[in-house]
C-alpha cells in the first residue's frame, strides 16, 4: 500500500481505458483504419455520417472485441448498439455510436502481476470521433477563434474498458494499464500506443477514510499520457480531496484535465445532470448476438497470455522480473525452448535479459542458443566469449560454433592456463602475499587483479571460473 | 384500365424497338414542362443526364441487348434519396445546395432495371407532414384539383404519377407518405415490408419505420417497379436477407379462396368516427367487390391500433430528434454564421435551416428520450409496438390480407388542417403497419366528395407482398371508373393513345 495520502485514508480508484482495435477498417465503413495520414484522407460518406448513409458492422471489429472480453474474463453476451446524443463539431453525426445497457463484454476481471485482482465491470464496442484542432483561446472550443476538423479517426473502432473501483494504490493503477496494454498487444486486438493515442485511459479518482467502505464524489481524470502521468495524476486528485475534506470541503462530481506541466489537475466541465445523452437502441443496427461456436472458436485460437506467459518462465526458476521482462520483449517461446533443449534455465534467462534487448533477438534459433548456453556451462565459453557470440548470432543467424571458431575462442587448456597462472605469481609477490592473507575483502580485490591479469595474457579466452579454481587450489595448497 | 402510359406498356415497346427510351423521355419532358407550373411536382428537373440514359438504353436495345424490366420507364425520385451529382434537398432549407457524392442503392437498382430517373420531387420537409405543404420550396398542388393538397409527405412523387408526368415515381413511407397521397391523388402506393427495399440512400427521417416504395397508375406497374428496387443490400444492415418476393407472376391468381379481414376499428367506432361517410363506403364497395370475385370476408380486431398513432408520434420523433441532428452547419449544407462559437453557429443555422413542424418534431422528440422520460415514453410507444404486431398476429390467423381505408378523407384544401393534430390524425390508417414492419398498400377505388379519388388498403404479414398484389389487382379490375386528373398529361386524356403510348 502507498503512502503517499495521510494517515486514514484511502485511495478510490476506476480506470476507463478506450483502445482502438487493430482492424483494416472502420467499425461501421469500409474507410481504412491506419494512424497518420493527410486530415480528411482516410473517410469515406459512411464514417463522415452523410446524409442517407447507413452503419453496418465490422466483424473483424466484433471479433477483436470478443478477444479483449475473453482475455479479460468477461462473459460475452448479445449486445445493442446505442446512440449517445451530443452536439460536437468532431463528431459526424452529433451522436456517437456506443454500447449502454447490453454492452458485448460484462462481468470480468484482470489479475495484476502483483496479484492484485482488479474486476472489469465492461467492456463495450463504440466508434471514435474525429479530432478538433482548436485555434485561439485557451486551446478549447469555448474560447476558440477557429476549429480544424479532422474525420480520419472518426468511425475507428475502440472497446472501452470500465474497472471496478478496485484500485487503492497509484502503482496498481500502473501496473493495470500496463499489463491491458500487454494483453492487447498480446491478442493483437490493439497496438495499445499510448503516443499515437490508440489507447487512452480516464481516472476516475475518490478517496475515504480507511476502513470505510462507502464511494466517496469521484472526479474524472482525462488527458493523461502516459502511465508516469497516471501515477501523477492519481496521487495530486486524491490529495486535492484530501484537502478539500480536511478543510471542511468536499469535492465536486466534474470531469477534470491533467496538465503535465504543472502537475495539477483542473477543472473541466461538470459532470452529473447536466449531461443527458439521450441514449436510444440504434435503429440503423441489428444486435450483435455473437453464437457459443464462435466465441469458443476465437478462444481457441488465443494466444498465452502474458500472465500465462511470465508463469511458465516463473516455473523454470526465472525471477518474476527477469519474466516480466523476457514476456515483454517477447523472447518467452525462445526462452523457454532453449531450456526444453537442454539450455541451463539461469544461463538462458540472464541472457535473455541482460544481452537480448536488441531487435531480431526473438528470431533466434532456439537450438543455436542452447548450444550457447551449453558450451557456456560446459566450459567451451567464458562468460564474456558467450556474450559476444550471441551478439553475433542475432546479427548473422550463424551457430555459435561457426562464430567461436571464427573468432578462435576455444576452450583453454587448463595446464596451459596453470603456468599462465603460476607465471604471474611469481611475477607479483606482493598481490600474491595479499591474496593469501586472511582479509576477505582484499582476497577478493587481488582475485579481480590476477583475473584480469590472466584475461589479458589469454585475450579473454579463459573462463573465470576455471581462473579462480586454479588460483584457489593454488592459495590452498 | 384507364388509357395512359403504363410502365409496363412503356418498358415492353421500348424492348420491343416499338418506341425509343428518348422518345419516352421526351414525352415525359414535355409533361413536366406543359403542367408542372399548376403543380409544382418537381424541385429538380434532369433532363440532359435523362436524355443521355435513354440514348443509352436505345443503343442497347439497338444491339440486340435488353434494358430490363423498367427500359425507358421516365421514373420521378422523391427528393430525400441520394442522387451522385444532384442536388438532394428533403426540401428543407439546411441541405440547400448540397450534392450528394454517392447514389442511393433504390437509385441504382432503378437504372440497373433500365429506368431513367427524370428529377426529384417535392415533399413535407424531412418527409415531415402529410400535404406537402411542408416543404420549404413552396407545396404541391393536386392535379386533381390545383386547390387541394396532394397529400404527404411524398406529395411530389405522387402528383407526378397522377398528372402522367411520368408512368413510375419513387416515395418514402414512414406513417403513410406513399400510401395517403396515393389515395388523395388517384394512383397506386406501395409501402413493402420493412427491410425489403433498401434504406441506404434515402435521408432517415424514422429509422425504425422509413421505406421506400413506388407510386403507379397500375397495380402492374405496382408489381414491376417492387421486384425492381427490392432485395437484399449489404449496406443497410435492416436489409432482410432474402430475395424480394415475386409479385407479378401472383398478379393473375385471384382472390377465389382468400379471406380479406376488414379492421373493423378502422370502419365504425370512436377512431373511425372522423373518417368521411364516403371514404368508408368506399371500403365497404372493395369488401363487396372482392366477395363477388370469390373471397370471403370477415371482421377483424386490431384494437391496439388506437395507441398506433400516439406511439408513432413518440417513435418518430424521437427518432427523428437525433437524424437531424448531424445538420449542425458544420460539414455540409447551410450554415448561419453568428455569435462567436461553435454552439452559436449550431444553434443559428438549425434556427434558420429548419421549418416549424421539424422543429416541432425534434422537440417532440428529444423530450421523448431524455433522461427520466425515457420508459414513459419512448420505451411505453415501443411496448405498444409489440401489442399491435400481437394483434396483427391474431388477426392475419383469421385472414390473409386486411382491408380498411386509406386515409379518412379525400384530397383537403390547402390550410385547411393547419392544427397538426388535426393533420397527424390523417395517419390513423396508415401508422400500423409502419409499426409493424409490414407490407401494405393504396389502390384507387372510386371517388368520395367532390369526385375526389379514394383509395383503399390492404395490408398483409412480413413479406406477403405477393398475396397484396392479387387481391390489389382482383380490387382494380373490379373498381368503378377513375376521374381523370384536371391536370394531365395527353397520354392520360387523349383516349387515342393506348397504354403504351402509341396512338391507335
Amino acid at each position: 500500500m502507498s503512502t503517499f495520502l495521510p494517515d486514514g485514508w484511502e485511495l478510490v480508484v476506476g480506470l476507463e481505458v478506450h483502445a482502438e482495435l487493430a482492424t483494416e477498417s472502420k467499425l461501421f465503413s469500409p474507410a481504412v483504419n491506419h494512424f497518420g495520414g493527410e486530415p480528411n484522407t482516410q473517410v469515406d460518406p459512411v464514417c463522415l455520417g452523410l446524409p442517407g448513409t447507413l452503419p453496418v458492422i465490422s466483424k473483424e471489429a466484433v471479433e477483436l472485441s470478443i478477444r479483449i472480453g475473453l482475455a479479460l474474463n468477461c462473459t460475452i453476451q448479445r449486445c445493442v448498439f446505442a446512440r449517445k446524443n451530443y452536439f460536437y463539431p468532431d463528431m459526424p453525426k452529433d451522436y456517437q455510436i456506443s454500447q449502454y445497457d447490453q454492452p458485448l463484454n460484462i462481468d470480468g476481471w484482470l489479475d495484476l502481476p502483483t496479484g492484485t485482482r482488479v474486476r472489469i465491470e465492461r467492456a463495450h464496442m463504440e466508434e471514435d470521433t474525429g479530432k478538433s484542432t482548436h485555434l485561439g483561446g485557451d486551446g478549447r472550443i469555448t474560447s476558440a477563434t477557429a476549429t480544424l476538423l479532422d474525420y480520419n479517426r472518426a468511425g475507428v473502432p475502440l472497446v472501452e474498458i470500465v474497472s471496478h473501483p478496485d484500485i487503492r494504490d497509484p502503482e496498481d493503477a500502473k501496473a493495470y494499464v500496463a499489463e491491458l496494454q500487454a494483453i492487447l498487444v498480446t491478442i493483437g486486438s490493439s497496438d495499445g500506443k499510448f503516443e499515437e493515442g490508440s489507447m487512452r485511459v480516464d481516472a476516475n479518482v475518490s478517496v475515504r477514510p480507511v476502513g470505510s467502505d462507502e464511494l466517496r464524489t469521484r472526479c474524472e481524470i482525462k488527458n493523461v499520457n502516459s502511465l508516469r502521468s497516471l501515477g501523477r495524476a492519481i496521487e495530486y486528485e486524491a490529495r486535492r480531496h484530501v484537502d478539500l475534506y480536511d478543510s471542511g470541503n468536499a469535492p465536486m462530481q466534474e470531469t477534470r484535465h491533467w496538465d503535465e506541466e504543472s502537475g495539477r489537475t483542473k477543472s473541466g466541465r461538470p459532470k452529473g445532470d447536466a449531461d443527458d445523452y439521450r441514449y436510444f437502441p440504434d435503429p440503423d443496427l441489428v444486435p450483435v448476438d455473437p453464437s457459443r461456436e464462435w466465441i469458443e472458436e476465437i478462444r481457441a485460437a488465443l494466444p498465452p497470455l502474458p500472465s500465462a506467459r511470465r508463469a511458465a518462465l516463473l516455473a523454470q526458476g526465472a525471477d518474476a522480473t527477469g519474466a516480466a521482462v523476457i514476456v515483454e520483449r517477447d523472447l518467452d517461446t525462445l526462452a523457454l525452448a532453449a531450456i526444453d533443449a537442454g539450455a541451463d534455465p539461469a544461463r538462458v534467462v540472464t541472457h535473455a535479459v541482460q544481452n537480448l534487448n536488441v531487435d531480431g533477438a526473438a528470431a533466434l534459433d532456439a537450438g543455436h542458443f542452447a548450444d550457447l548456453v551449453k558450451m557456456e556451462v560446459g566450459g567451451d565459453l567464458s562468460a564474456t566469449q558467450a556474450k559476444t557470440v550471441l551478439a553475433e548470432m542475432v546479427e548473422t543467424g550463424n551457430s555459435p560454433t561457426e562464430i567461436a571458431s571464427a573468432h578462435g575462442f576455444e576452450a583453454m587448456d587448463t595446464s596451459e592456463l596453470e603456468s599462465i597462472i603460476d607465471g604471474l605469481i611469481e611475477a607479483s609477490p606482493d598481490e600474491w602475499a595479499r591474496f593469501t592473507g586472511d582479509d576477505d575483502k582484499i582476497r577478493g580485490k587481488m582475485q579481480g587483479f590476477f583475473t584480469g591479469q590472466v584475461m589479458k595474457a589469454t585475450k579473454g579466452q579463459a573462463d573465470g571460473k576455471v581462473v579462480a579454481q586454479i588460483l584457489n587450489a593454488r592459495r590452498n595448497g | 384500365m384507364s388509357a395512359g402510359e403504363t410502365a409496363l406498356g412503356v418498358a415492353s415497346a421500348v424492348r420491343s424497338g416499338e418506341r425509343s427510351a428518348v422518345e419516352v423521355v421526351e414525352a415525359s419532358l414535355a409533361a413536366i414542362d406543359a403542367l408542372d407550373g399548376q403543380v409544382h411536382a418537381f424541385l429538380e428537373v434532369t433532363a440532359e443526364e435523362a436524355l443521355a440514359r435513354a440514348a443509352d438504353i436505345d443503343e442497347t436495345v439497338a444491339a440486340g441487348g435488353d434494358p430490363g424490366p423498367l427500359a425507358g420507364v421516365p421514373v420521378a425520385l422523391k427528393d430525400n434519396m441520394c442522387t451522385e451529382g444532384v442536388p438532394t434537398t428533403c426540401s428543407s432549407k439546411i441541405l440547400e445546395g448540397w450534392i450528394p457524392p454517392y447514389d442511393a442503392t433504390v437509385v441504382e437498382k432503378l437504372r440497373a432495371a433500365g429506368a431513367i430517373t427524370v428529377g426529384k420531387t417535392n415533399l413535407d420537409e424531412f418527409a415531415m407532414g402529410s400535404s406537402t405543404e411542408n416543404s420549404a420550396f413552396g407545396a404541391t398542388r393536386n392535379p386533381h384539383d390545383t386547390d387541394r393538397v396532394p397529400g404527404g409527405s411524398s406529395g411530389g412523387s405522387a402528383a407526378a404519377v397522377a398528372a402522367g408526368m411520368t408512368p413510375l415515381s419513387i416515395g418514402s413511407d414512414t406513417g403513410g407518405s406513399i400510401r395517403q397521397p396515393a389515395s388523395l391523388c388517384g394512383v397506386v402506393g406501395l409501402k413493402p415490408t420493412y427491410g425489403a427495399v433498401s434504406r441506404f440512400g434515402l435521408i432517415a427521417f424514422a429509422s425504425s419505420l422509413d421505406q421506400i416504395g413506388p407510386f403507379t397508375r397500375t397495380v402492374a406497374d405496382a408489381a414491376v417497379a417492387f421486384e425492381a428496387i427490392g432485395g437484399h443490400d449489404v449496406r443497410d444492415s435492416t436489409s432482410i436477407p432474402e430475395p424480394v418476393p415475386s409479385c407479378v407472376e401472383a398478379l393473375g391468381a385471384g382472390v377465389d379462396g382468400l379471406r380479406v379481414g376488414i379492421i373493423s376499428e378502422l370502419l365504425e367506432g370512436e377512431l373511425a368516427s372522423g373518417f368521411e361517410p364516403e371514404v368508408l363506403q368506399r371500403t365497404r364497395d372493395a369488401a363487396a367487390a372482392l366477395e363477388a370475385a370469390g373471397a370471403t370476408i370477415v371482421p377483424v380486431s386490431v384494437p391496439s391500433a388506437i395507441y398506433g398513432l400516439s406511439a408513432y408520434y413518440l417513435i418518430a420523433p424521437a427518432e427523428a430528434s437525433s437524424n437531424l441532428s448531424r445538420y449542425d452547419g458544420v460539414r455540409y449544407g447551410n450554415r448561419v454564421v453568428a455569435g462567436d462559437s461553435t454552439a452559436d453557429m449550431m444553434r443559428a443555422t438549425r434556427t434558420a435551416g429548419f421549418g416549424a413542424e421539424v422543429k416541432r418534431r425534434i422537440m417532440l422528440g428529444t423530450y421523448a428520450l431524455s433522461a427520466g422520460y425515457y420508459d414513459a415514453f419512448y420505451g411505453k410507444a415501443q411496448r405498444v409496438r409489440t401489442l399491435i404486431l400481437e394483434d396483427f398476429a391474431r388477426a392475419y390467423a383469421q385472414a390473409d390480407v386486411l382491408l380498411s381505408p386509406t386515409s379518412p378523407c379525400v384530397a383537403f384544401g390547402f390550410g385547411a388542417k393547419s392544427d397538426p393534430l388535426t393533420m397527424y390524425l390523417n395517419d390513423v390508417a396508415t401508422i400500423p403497419s409502419n409499426l409493424a414492419g409490414h407490407p401494405a398498400m393504396s389502390v384507387p377505388f372510386g371517388t368520395g366528395a367532390d369526385d375526389l379519388p379514394v383509395g383503399v388498403q390492404l395490408l398483409a404479414p412480413t413479406l406477403a407482398e405477393p398475396v397484396l398484389f392479387r387481391v390489389a389487382a382482383a380490387l382494380e379490375a373490379a373498381a368503378p371508373a377513375a376521374p381523370l386528373p384536371a391536370v394531365a398529361a395527353p397520354a392520360l386524356t387523349d383516349p387515342t393513345i393506348d397504354d403504351q403510348g402509341v396512338p391507335a
